[in-house]
Protein backbone atom coordinates (compact mmCIF):
# COMPACT_ATOMS: atom_id res chain seq x y z
CA UNK A 1 0.00 0.00 0.00
CA UNK A 2 1.74 2.53 -1.21
CA UNK A 3 -0.39 6.02 -1.07
CA UNK A 4 2.42 8.76 -1.41
CA UNK A 5 5.30 7.36 -3.51
CA UNK A 6 4.55 8.78 -6.59
CA UNK A 7 4.08 12.40 -6.13
CA UNK A 8 7.21 14.04 -7.78
CA UNK A 9 5.78 18.10 -7.76
CA UNK A 10 8.14 20.02 -5.42
CA UNK A 11 10.90 17.22 -4.95
CA UNK A 12 14.27 18.56 -5.06
CA UNK A 13 17.20 16.27 -6.44
CA UNK A 14 20.82 16.82 -5.79
CA UNK A 15 23.51 17.12 -8.51
CA UNK A 16 26.55 18.80 -9.16
CA UNK A 17 25.54 20.79 -11.92
CA UNK A 18 25.50 24.48 -13.34
CA UNK A 19 22.13 24.86 -13.09
CA UNK A 20 22.10 23.57 -8.85
CA UNK A 21 25.15 26.38 -7.95
CA UNK A 22 22.68 29.37 -9.89
CA UNK A 23 21.58 31.58 -7.07
CA UNK A 24 18.15 31.15 -6.51
CA UNK A 25 16.67 34.54 -6.79
CA UNK A 26 18.16 34.10 -10.28
CA UNK A 27 16.13 30.74 -10.74
CA UNK A 28 12.93 32.45 -9.24
CA UNK A 29 13.03 35.44 -11.03
CA UNK A 30 13.82 33.26 -14.65
CA UNK A 31 10.54 31.03 -13.71
CA UNK A 32 8.82 34.27 -13.46
CA UNK A 33 9.83 35.75 -16.47
CA UNK A 34 9.05 32.17 -18.78
CA UNK A 35 5.31 31.82 -17.26
CA UNK A 36 5.23 35.51 -18.22
CA UNK A 37 6.85 34.86 -21.45
CA UNK A 38 4.73 32.01 -22.02
CA UNK A 39 1.60 33.70 -21.87
CA UNK A 40 2.73 36.72 -24.19
CA UNK A 41 3.95 34.19 -26.91
CA UNK A 42 1.58 33.55 -29.81
CA UNK A 43 3.52 31.98 -32.50
CA UNK A 44 4.87 28.30 -32.69
CA UNK A 45 8.17 30.03 -33.59
CA UNK A 46 8.22 31.11 -29.96
CA UNK A 47 7.15 27.94 -28.27
CA UNK A 48 9.58 26.07 -30.35
CA UNK A 49 12.79 28.64 -28.76
CA UNK A 50 11.02 28.31 -25.24
CA UNK A 51 11.11 24.93 -25.47
CA UNK A 52 14.25 24.52 -26.91
CA UNK A 53 15.57 27.11 -24.09
CA UNK A 54 13.76 24.49 -21.25
CA UNK A 55 15.00 21.53 -23.01
CA UNK A 56 18.49 22.87 -22.56
CA UNK A 57 18.26 24.09 -18.81
CA UNK A 58 16.23 20.47 -18.03
CA UNK A 59 19.74 18.58 -19.67
CA UNK A 60 21.89 21.02 -17.94
CA UNK A 61 21.00 20.76 -14.67
CA UNK A 62 21.90 16.74 -15.43
CA UNK A 63 18.14 15.89 -13.87
CA UNK A 64 16.67 12.90 -15.45
CA UNK A 65 13.96 13.80 -17.99
CA UNK A 66 11.84 10.85 -16.56
CA UNK A 67 11.61 12.76 -13.73
CA UNK A 68 10.41 15.60 -14.93
CA UNK A 69 8.21 14.18 -17.07
CA UNK A 70 6.77 12.07 -14.27
CA UNK A 71 5.61 15.48 -12.41
CA UNK A 72 3.12 16.28 -15.49
CA UNK A 73 1.63 13.13 -15.33
CA UNK A 74 -1.06 13.79 -12.98
CA UNK A 75 -1.72 16.63 -14.63
CA UNK A 76 -2.41 15.54 -18.00
CA UNK A 77 -6.41 15.18 -17.49
CA UNK A 78 -6.02 18.44 -16.95
CA UNK A 79 -4.56 19.32 -19.97
CA UNK A 80 -6.23 17.38 -22.28
CA UNK A 81 -9.41 18.33 -20.95
CA UNK A 82 -8.53 22.06 -21.64
CA UNK A 83 -7.52 20.88 -25.33
CA UNK A 84 -11.00 19.53 -25.50
CA UNK A 85 -13.02 22.36 -24.00
CA UNK A 86 -10.93 24.97 -26.79
CA UNK A 87 -11.82 22.57 -29.69
CA UNK A 88 -15.64 22.14 -29.07
CA UNK A 89 -16.39 25.59 -27.86
CA UNK A 90 -14.35 28.29 -29.99
CA UNK A 91 -16.15 29.98 -32.69
CA UNK A 92 -15.06 30.00 -36.39
CA UNK A 93 -14.44 28.07 -39.30
CA UNK A 94 -15.79 24.46 -38.94
CA UNK A 95 -13.49 21.68 -40.28
CA UNK A 96 -14.82 19.17 -38.48
CA UNK A 97 -18.34 18.07 -37.01
CA UNK A 98 -18.98 15.06 -34.72
CA UNK A 99 -22.92 14.82 -33.68
CA UNK A 100 -23.37 18.49 -32.39
CA UNK A 101 -20.27 19.47 -31.97
CA UNK A 102 -18.04 21.45 -34.28
CA UNK A 103 -14.20 21.43 -34.19
CA UNK A 104 -13.05 24.82 -35.47
CA UNK A 105 -9.90 25.95 -36.88
CA UNK A 106 -9.34 28.48 -34.45
CA UNK A 107 -10.60 26.10 -31.27
CA UNK A 108 -7.52 23.84 -32.65
CA UNK A 109 -5.39 26.46 -32.66
CA UNK A 110 -6.17 27.92 -29.28
CA UNK A 111 -6.10 24.92 -27.66
CA UNK A 112 -2.66 23.34 -28.79
CA UNK A 113 -1.81 26.82 -27.54
CA UNK A 114 -3.18 26.59 -24.13
CA UNK A 115 -1.69 22.94 -23.87
CA UNK A 116 1.60 24.16 -24.88
CA UNK A 117 1.27 26.80 -22.31
CA UNK A 118 0.35 24.51 -19.14
CA UNK A 119 3.20 21.91 -20.05
CA UNK A 120 5.80 24.62 -20.16
CA UNK A 121 4.36 26.29 -17.02
CA UNK A 122 4.87 22.91 -15.06
CA UNK A 123 7.96 22.12 -16.82
CA UNK A 124 9.36 25.03 -15.34
CA UNK A 125 8.25 25.47 -12.20
CA UNK A 126 9.37 21.50 -11.46
CA UNK A 127 12.87 22.88 -13.33
CA UNK A 128 12.81 25.08 -10.09
CA UNK A 129 12.05 22.82 -7.58
CA UNK A 130 13.75 20.32 -8.65
CA UNK A 131 17.12 21.38 -8.79
CA UNK A 132 16.87 24.43 -5.48
CA UNK A 133 16.93 23.40 -2.18
CA UNK A 134 13.82 23.61 -0.42
CA UNK A 135 15.91 26.14 1.86
CA UNK A 136 17.83 27.89 -0.65
CA UNK A 137 14.23 28.27 -2.28
CA UNK A 138 12.88 29.84 1.05
CA UNK A 139 16.36 32.50 1.45
CA UNK A 140 15.66 33.58 -2.03
CA UNK A 141 11.80 34.39 -1.48
CA UNK A 142 12.61 36.06 1.05
CA UNK A 143 15.52 37.96 -0.38
CA UNK A 144 12.95 38.73 -2.91
CA UNK A 145 10.16 40.03 -1.08
CA UNK A 146 12.36 41.85 1.50
CA UNK A 147 11.64 45.52 -0.55
CA UNK A 148 8.31 44.95 0.89
CA UNK A 149 9.43 45.09 4.26
CA UNK A 150 9.01 48.57 4.05
CA UNK A 151 5.23 48.28 3.37
CA UNK A 152 5.47 45.99 6.46
CA UNK A 153 4.92 42.69 4.48
CA UNK A 154 6.69 40.24 7.03
CA UNK A 155 9.04 38.77 4.69
CA UNK A 156 10.84 36.71 7.00
CA UNK A 157 8.03 35.54 8.48
CA UNK A 158 6.12 34.32 5.06
CA UNK A 159 9.27 32.50 4.68
CA UNK A 160 9.99 30.80 7.87
CA UNK A 161 6.31 29.33 7.36
CA UNK A 162 6.93 28.05 4.15
CA UNK A 163 10.69 26.66 5.16
CA UNK A 164 8.94 24.79 8.14
CA UNK A 165 5.43 23.87 5.74
CA UNK A 166 8.27 22.39 3.16
CA UNK A 167 10.27 20.71 5.95
CA UNK A 168 7.10 19.20 7.75
CA UNK A 169 5.52 17.63 4.38
CA UNK A 170 7.53 14.26 4.28
CA UNK A 171 6.72 14.01 7.81
CA UNK A 172 3.30 14.57 7.67
CA UNK A 173 3.57 12.36 4.42
CA UNK A 174 5.08 9.54 6.24
CA UNK A 175 2.60 10.31 9.57
CA UNK A 176 -0.47 9.43 7.38
CA UNK A 177 0.93 6.19 5.83
CA UNK A 178 1.15 4.78 9.28
CA UNK A 179 -1.99 6.27 10.66
CA UNK A 180 -3.26 4.65 7.37
CA UNK A 181 -2.17 1.18 7.91
CA UNK A 182 -2.73 1.27 11.59
CA UNK A 183 -6.26 1.81 11.03
CA UNK A 184 -6.01 -1.22 7.96
CA UNK A 185 -4.31 -2.93 10.91
CA UNK A 186 -7.77 -2.86 13.00
CA UNK A 187 -9.28 -3.02 9.72
CA UNK A 188 -10.40 -0.40 8.52
CA UNK A 189 -11.33 -0.19 4.63
CA UNK A 190 -10.68 2.75 2.45
CA UNK A 191 -11.43 1.52 -0.87
CA UNK A 192 -15.23 0.35 -0.98
CA UNK A 193 -18.19 1.68 0.28
CA UNK A 194 -20.40 4.85 -1.24
CA UNK A 195 -19.64 8.49 -1.28
CA UNK A 196 -20.54 9.25 2.25
CA UNK A 197 -19.41 6.00 3.69
CA UNK A 198 -15.93 6.55 2.07
CA UNK A 199 -15.95 10.28 3.12
CA UNK A 200 -16.60 8.97 6.79
CA UNK A 201 -13.63 6.51 6.57
CA UNK A 202 -11.64 9.21 6.83
CA UNK A 203 -11.74 10.62 9.85
CA UNK A 204 -9.84 8.02 11.44
CA UNK A 205 -7.18 9.04 9.52
CA UNK A 206 -7.59 12.83 9.62
CA UNK A 207 -8.21 13.24 13.32
CA UNK A 208 -5.10 11.32 14.58
CA UNK A 209 -3.20 13.38 11.45
CA UNK A 210 -4.24 17.00 13.15
CA UNK A 211 -3.44 16.01 16.77
CA UNK A 212 -0.20 15.01 16.06
CA UNK A 213 0.39 17.79 13.73
CA UNK A 214 -0.84 20.18 16.58
CA UNK A 215 1.25 18.14 18.55
CA UNK A 216 4.16 18.86 16.80
CA UNK A 217 3.33 22.61 16.16
CA UNK A 218 3.40 23.11 19.75
CA UNK A 219 6.84 21.41 20.21
CA UNK A 220 8.80 23.33 17.23
CA UNK A 221 7.07 26.36 18.82
CA UNK A 222 8.72 25.43 22.44
CA UNK A 223 12.18 24.60 20.63
CA UNK A 224 12.46 27.49 18.77
CA UNK A 225 11.69 29.94 21.55
CA UNK A 226 13.97 28.07 23.56
CA UNK A 227 16.31 28.57 21.42
CA UNK A 228 15.52 32.46 21.41
CA UNK A 229 14.12 32.54 17.95
CA UNK A 230 11.99 36.45 17.63
CA UNK A 231 11.75 36.73 13.66
CA UNK A 232 13.45 38.23 11.28
CA UNK A 233 14.74 41.26 13.16
CA UNK A 234 18.34 41.36 12.89
CA UNK A 235 18.94 37.62 12.01
CA UNK A 236 21.81 36.69 10.18
CA UNK A 237 22.34 33.85 7.61
CA UNK A 238 24.60 30.67 7.82
CA UNK A 239 24.35 30.90 4.16
CA UNK A 240 24.82 34.18 2.54
CA UNK A 241 23.53 34.52 -1.26
CA UNK A 242 25.51 36.00 -3.90
CA UNK A 243 24.99 36.46 -7.27
CA UNK A 244 28.64 36.13 -9.44
CA UNK A 245 29.35 36.17 -13.05
CA UNK A 246 27.43 32.48 -13.84
CA UNK A 247 24.48 33.95 -12.80
CA UNK A 248 24.88 37.45 -14.86
CA UNK A 249 25.23 35.44 -17.81
CA UNK A 250 22.76 33.28 -17.36
CA UNK A 251 20.16 36.03 -16.92
CA UNK A 252 21.05 37.42 -19.38
CA UNK A 253 21.01 34.34 -22.02
CA UNK A 254 17.28 33.74 -20.74
CA UNK A 255 16.35 37.39 -21.32
CA UNK A 256 17.86 37.34 -24.98
CA UNK A 257 16.23 34.10 -25.76
CA UNK A 258 12.79 34.93 -24.05
CA UNK A 259 12.62 38.48 -26.12
CA UNK A 260 13.39 36.65 -29.06
CA UNK A 261 10.76 34.10 -28.47
CA UNK A 262 8.48 37.29 -28.25
CA UNK A 263 9.42 39.47 -31.25
CA UNK A 264 10.14 36.21 -33.39
CA UNK A 265 6.54 36.44 -35.53
CA UNK A 266 7.26 34.24 -38.71
CA UNK B 1 2.86 -24.15 11.67
CA UNK B 2 1.11 -21.04 11.82
CA UNK B 3 3.09 -18.51 10.07
CA UNK B 4 5.87 -19.23 6.89
CA UNK B 5 7.70 -16.79 5.41
CA UNK B 6 9.42 -18.34 2.37
CA UNK B 7 12.21 -16.46 0.70
CA UNK B 8 10.79 -12.86 1.32
CA UNK B 9 12.75 -9.91 0.51
CA UNK B 10 11.17 -6.28 0.26
CA UNK B 11 12.78 -3.22 -1.41
CA UNK B 12 11.06 -0.03 -0.68
CA UNK B 13 11.00 2.73 -4.05
CA UNK B 14 11.73 0.02 -6.35
CA UNK B 15 13.29 0.82 -9.63
CA UNK B 16 13.54 4.51 -8.11
CA UNK B 17 16.63 6.70 -7.22
CA UNK B 18 16.12 5.60 -3.77
CA UNK B 19 15.89 2.26 -4.20
CA UNK B 20 16.69 1.06 -0.50
CA UNK B 21 16.71 -2.96 0.23
CA UNK B 22 14.88 -3.33 3.60
CA UNK B 23 14.73 -7.40 3.93
CA UNK B 24 16.40 -9.82 1.65
CA UNK B 25 15.80 -13.87 1.91
CA UNK B 26 14.21 -13.73 4.97
CA UNK B 27 12.45 -17.28 6.02
CA UNK B 28 10.98 -17.39 9.45
CA UNK B 29 8.52 -19.90 10.66
CA UNK B 30 6.40 -19.11 13.77
CA UNK B 31 4.19 -21.70 15.64
CA UNK B 32 1.12 -21.06 17.81
CA UNK B 33 2.30 -20.18 21.29
CA UNK B 34 5.50 -18.90 20.91
CA UNK B 35 6.81 -15.62 22.24
CA UNK B 36 9.64 -14.33 19.73
CA UNK B 37 11.48 -11.05 20.53
CA UNK B 38 13.30 -9.68 17.50
CA UNK B 39 16.08 -7.63 17.66
CA UNK B 40 17.99 -5.44 15.72
CA UNK B 41 19.56 -1.51 15.42
CA UNK B 42 17.02 1.20 13.89
CA UNK B 43 16.70 0.31 9.89
CA UNK B 44 17.56 -3.33 10.15
CA UNK B 45 14.09 -4.12 8.85
CA UNK B 46 12.14 -4.79 12.41
CA UNK B 47 9.41 -3.00 11.38
CA UNK B 48 9.48 -3.93 7.87
CA UNK B 49 9.06 -7.69 9.11
CA UNK B 50 6.17 -6.47 10.97
CA UNK B 51 4.03 -5.03 8.60
CA UNK B 52 4.59 -8.09 5.90
CA UNK B 53 3.27 -10.70 8.81
CA UNK B 54 0.37 -8.38 8.91
CA UNK B 55 -0.74 -8.17 4.78
CA UNK B 56 0.06 -4.33 5.05
CA UNK B 57 2.70 -4.48 2.33
CA UNK B 58 3.56 -7.25 0.13
CA UNK B 59 6.99 -8.48 -0.03
CA UNK B 60 8.81 -7.24 -3.71
CA UNK B 61 9.69 -11.28 -3.65
CA UNK B 62 8.84 -14.65 -1.87
CA UNK B 63 5.81 -15.70 -0.42
CA UNK B 64 4.25 -15.49 2.68
CA UNK B 65 1.77 -18.36 4.35
CA UNK B 66 -0.36 -18.22 6.60
CA UNK B 67 -2.02 -21.43 7.75
CA UNK B 68 -0.34 -22.58 4.55
CA UNK B 69 -2.75 -20.29 2.83
CA UNK B 70 -0.30 -17.42 0.51
CA UNK B 71 -1.89 -14.43 1.84
CA UNK B 72 -1.13 -12.33 -1.61
CA UNK B 73 -2.78 -14.77 -3.83
CA UNK B 74 -6.57 -13.79 -2.75
CA UNK B 75 -6.52 -10.09 -1.73
CA UNK B 76 -10.17 -10.90 -0.22
CA UNK B 77 -8.68 -12.87 2.19
CA UNK B 78 -6.71 -10.12 3.72
CA UNK B 79 -9.02 -8.65 6.55
CA UNK B 80 -9.36 -12.21 7.29
CA UNK B 81 -5.54 -12.37 7.88
CA UNK B 82 -5.54 -8.85 10.09
CA UNK B 83 -8.15 -10.70 12.06
CA UNK B 84 -5.77 -13.69 12.80
CA UNK B 85 -2.72 -11.56 13.11
CA UNK B 86 -3.12 -8.17 15.41
CA UNK B 87 -0.49 -5.47 15.07
CA UNK B 88 0.37 -2.87 17.51
CA UNK B 89 2.72 -0.21 15.78
CA UNK B 90 5.01 1.83 18.01
CA UNK B 91 3.44 4.66 19.27
CA UNK B 92 -0.18 3.25 18.88
CA UNK B 93 -2.16 6.18 20.85
CA UNK B 94 -1.07 8.37 18.02
CA UNK B 95 -3.97 6.23 15.89
CA UNK B 96 -6.81 7.83 18.50
CA UNK B 97 -9.42 9.00 17.21
CA UNK B 98 -12.84 8.64 18.75
CA UNK B 99 -14.47 10.50 21.74
CA UNK B 100 -14.39 7.65 24.13
CA UNK B 101 -12.08 4.75 24.85
CA UNK B 102 -15.46 2.54 24.30
CA UNK B 103 -15.83 3.98 20.43
CA UNK B 104 -12.27 3.66 20.44
CA UNK B 105 -11.80 -0.06 21.00
CA UNK B 106 -14.76 -1.19 19.26
CA UNK B 107 -13.68 0.36 16.20
CA UNK B 108 -11.32 -2.45 15.03
CA UNK B 109 -14.30 -5.86 16.00
CA UNK B 110 -17.02 -2.88 14.64
CA UNK B 111 -14.48 -3.28 10.82
CA UNK B 112 -14.47 -6.89 11.36
CA UNK B 113 -18.19 -7.32 11.16
CA UNK B 114 -18.97 -7.94 14.73
CA UNK B 115 -22.36 -7.30 15.49
CA UNK B 116 -23.80 -4.47 17.73
CA UNK B 117 -24.89 -6.31 20.33
CA UNK B 118 -21.51 -8.07 20.78
CA UNK B 119 -19.57 -5.47 20.48
CA UNK B 120 -19.99 -4.44 25.11
CA UNK B 121 -18.69 -7.67 25.42
CA UNK B 122 -15.78 -7.58 23.16
CA UNK B 123 -14.33 -4.15 24.75
CA UNK B 124 -15.46 -5.51 28.09
CA UNK B 125 -13.10 -8.29 27.34
CA UNK B 126 -10.60 -6.30 26.03
CA UNK B 127 -9.99 -4.06 28.78
CA UNK B 128 -9.92 -6.55 31.42
CA UNK B 129 -6.83 -7.93 29.22
CA UNK B 130 -5.07 -5.20 29.82
CA UNK B 131 -6.33 -4.95 33.43
CA UNK B 132 -8.36 -1.91 33.51
CA UNK B 133 -11.66 -1.31 34.98
CA UNK B 134 -14.41 -0.90 32.05
CA UNK B 135 -16.94 0.56 33.88
CA UNK B 136 -14.56 3.89 35.26
CA UNK B 137 -12.69 4.01 31.24
CA UNK B 138 -15.13 3.37 29.00
CA UNK B 139 -16.80 6.97 28.90
CA UNK B 140 -13.55 8.76 28.93
CA UNK B 141 -11.74 10.45 26.59
CA UNK B 142 -8.68 8.29 25.21
CA UNK B 143 -7.18 11.74 25.22
CA UNK B 144 -7.14 12.13 29.09
CA UNK B 145 -5.53 9.21 30.08
CA UNK B 146 -1.60 9.04 31.31
CA UNK B 147 0.93 7.79 28.94
CA UNK B 148 0.95 3.62 30.07
CA UNK B 149 -3.29 4.07 29.97
CA UNK B 150 -2.83 5.28 26.40
CA UNK B 151 -0.28 2.33 25.66
CA UNK B 152 -2.59 -0.31 26.83
CA UNK B 153 -5.78 1.07 25.72
CA UNK B 154 -4.21 1.27 22.37
CA UNK B 155 -3.29 -2.26 22.80
CA UNK B 156 -6.64 -3.33 23.95
CA UNK B 157 -8.18 -1.84 20.41
CA UNK B 158 -5.72 -4.73 18.68
CA UNK B 159 -7.18 -7.20 21.31
CA UNK B 160 -10.92 -6.88 20.65
CA UNK B 161 -10.36 -8.01 17.24
CA UNK B 162 -9.44 -11.24 19.23
CA UNK B 163 -6.42 -11.85 16.95
CA UNK B 164 -4.32 -15.25 17.65
CA UNK B 165 -1.23 -13.64 17.36
CA UNK B 166 -0.10 -10.33 18.68
CA UNK B 167 2.85 -8.32 17.33
CA UNK B 168 4.12 -5.41 19.00
CA UNK B 169 6.66 -2.74 17.99
CA UNK B 170 8.58 -1.29 21.21
CA UNK B 171 5.51 -1.71 23.09
CA UNK B 172 7.55 0.06 26.14
CA UNK B 173 9.08 3.05 24.03
CA UNK B 174 9.11 6.17 26.62
CA UNK B 175 7.17 4.99 29.00
CA UNK B 176 8.34 5.63 32.74
CA UNK B 177 9.40 2.64 34.53
CA UNK B 178 6.17 1.88 36.35
CA UNK B 179 3.88 1.90 33.31
CA UNK B 180 6.58 -0.16 31.72
CA UNK B 181 6.41 -2.95 33.94
CA UNK B 182 2.70 -2.84 34.51
CA UNK B 183 2.81 -2.81 30.78
CA UNK B 184 4.90 -6.06 30.81
CA UNK B 185 2.66 -8.10 33.10
CA UNK B 186 0.26 -7.24 30.49
CA UNK B 187 2.28 -8.81 27.92
CA UNK B 188 3.28 -11.90 30.56
CA UNK B 189 -0.64 -11.95 31.38
CA UNK B 190 -1.41 -12.27 27.43
CA UNK B 191 1.30 -15.18 26.50
CA UNK B 192 0.32 -17.22 29.38
CA UNK B 193 -3.19 -16.33 30.77
CA UNK B 194 -4.59 -16.01 27.61
CA UNK B 195 -2.58 -18.14 25.18
CA UNK B 196 -1.66 -15.74 22.35
CA UNK B 197 1.27 -16.25 20.40
CA UNK B 198 3.13 -13.08 20.84
CA UNK B 199 5.87 -11.36 18.55
CA UNK B 200 7.68 -8.27 19.69
CA UNK B 201 10.27 -5.91 18.90
CA UNK B 202 12.47 -4.40 21.63
CA UNK B 203 15.51 -1.90 21.84
CA UNK B 204 15.19 -3.43 26.09
CA UNK B 205 17.40 -6.37 26.09
CA UNK B 206 16.18 -7.02 29.94
CA UNK B 207 12.75 -7.07 28.98
CA UNK B 208 13.75 -9.74 25.80
CA UNK B 209 15.81 -12.12 28.02
CA UNK B 210 13.46 -12.01 30.49
CA UNK B 211 10.06 -12.45 28.41
CA UNK B 212 11.42 -14.24 25.25
CA UNK B 213 11.52 -17.75 24.67
CA UNK B 214 12.88 -17.31 21.70
CA UNK B 215 15.16 -14.53 19.47
CA UNK B 216 15.34 -13.49 16.17
CA UNK B 217 18.60 -10.83 15.98
CA UNK B 218 18.40 -8.78 12.61
CA UNK B 219 21.22 -7.53 10.86
CA UNK B 220 20.87 -5.38 7.48
CA UNK B 221 17.78 -6.96 6.08
CA UNK B 222 18.88 -10.80 7.36
CA UNK B 223 17.93 -12.61 10.16
CA UNK B 224 21.40 -13.74 11.77
CA UNK B 225 20.53 -15.20 14.81
CA UNK B 226 17.32 -17.46 15.68
CA UNK B 227 17.82 -19.02 18.95
CA UNK B 228 16.52 -19.04 22.59
CA UNK B 229 17.67 -16.58 24.61
CA UNK B 230 19.85 -18.35 26.42
CA UNK B 231 21.82 -19.81 23.41
CA UNK B 232 22.12 -15.97 21.96
CA UNK B 233 23.57 -14.73 25.36
CA UNK B 234 25.89 -17.26 25.69
CA UNK B 235 27.01 -18.23 22.54
CA UNK B 236 27.46 -15.35 19.95
CA UNK B 237 28.27 -12.26 22.71
CA UNK B 238 30.80 -11.24 20.55
CA UNK B 239 29.38 -11.41 17.72
CA UNK B 240 26.28 -9.52 19.66
CA UNK B 241 29.05 -7.07 20.68
CA UNK B 242 30.20 -6.69 16.62
CA UNK B 243 26.96 -5.46 15.70
CA UNK B 244 26.64 -3.12 18.20
CA UNK B 245 23.89 -4.78 20.12
CA UNK B 246 24.17 -5.08 24.29
CA UNK B 247 23.42 -7.53 26.49
CA UNK B 248 21.04 -7.80 29.70
CA UNK B 249 23.10 -5.86 32.09
CA UNK B 250 23.32 -8.89 34.41
CA UNK B 251 24.55 -11.02 31.68
CA UNK B 252 27.36 -9.16 30.60
CA UNK B 253 28.03 -8.58 33.93
CA UNK B 254 28.31 -12.56 34.68
CA UNK B 255 30.54 -12.64 30.99
CA UNK B 256 33.16 -10.69 32.82
CA UNK B 257 33.46 -12.01 35.64
CA UNK B 258 33.94 -15.50 33.70
CA UNK B 259 36.69 -13.11 31.85
CA UNK B 260 38.47 -12.56 34.28
CA UNK B 261 38.92 -16.20 35.49
CA UNK B 262 35.79 -16.72 38.03
CA UNK B 263 34.32 -20.12 37.56
CA UNK B 264 31.00 -19.02 37.07
CA UNK B 265 28.03 -20.09 34.06
CA UNK B 266 28.22 -17.46 30.95
CA UNK B 267 24.63 -16.76 29.68
CA UNK B 268 23.18 -15.74 32.77
CA UNK B 269 19.75 -14.11 31.97
CA UNK B 270 17.76 -12.89 35.19
CA UNK B 271 19.13 -11.21 38.33
CA UNK B 272 17.67 -14.15 40.31
CA UNK B 273 20.13 -16.57 38.51
CA UNK B 274 22.95 -14.26 38.68
CA UNK B 275 22.23 -14.34 42.92
CA UNK B 276 22.52 -18.15 42.89
CA UNK B 277 26.33 -17.74 40.59
CA UNK B 278 27.45 -15.34 42.79
CA UNK B 279 26.47 -16.75 46.15
CA UNK B 280 28.03 -20.08 45.04
CA UNK B 281 31.12 -18.40 44.22
CA UNK B 282 31.40 -16.36 47.69
CA UNK B 283 30.27 -19.79 49.62
CA UNK B 284 33.28 -21.51 47.51
CA UNK B 285 36.13 -18.36 48.23
CA UNK B 286 35.25 -18.84 52.32
CA UNK B 287 35.69 -22.50 52.17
Amino acid sequence: MMFFRNITIGQYIYRDSIIHKLDPRVKIITVILIITTIFLVNSWTGFFIIGFYLFINISLAKVHPKFVLKGIKPLLFIISFTLLIHFFTTPGDIIYRIWILNITREGIHRGLFISVRLFYLILSTSWLTLTTSPIALTDGIEKLLSFLKIIRVPAHEIAMMMTIALRFIPTLMEETEKIIKAQIARGADFESGNLVKRIQNFLPIIIPLFINAFHRADDLAIAMEARCYRGGEGRTHYRQLSINSIDHVFIIITLFILIVSYLWVV
Amino acid sequence: MFVHLKDVSYTYNLNMPFETVALKGINLKVNRGEFIGIIGHTGCGKTTLLQLLNGLIEPTKGQIFIENVDIHKNKKKLKEIRKKIGLSFQYPENQFFEENIFKEIAFGPKNMGVAEEQLVQSVKKSLQMVDMDYQSFKDRSPFSLSGGEMRRVAIASILAIDPEVIILDEPTASLDPQSCSKLLSVIVDLYQKYHKTIIMVSHNMEIMAKLARRIIVMEKGEIIMDDTPRNIFQKSIDRLEDIGLSLPQVTYTMYKLKKIGKPVSSGILTVEEAKEEILKLVNENKK
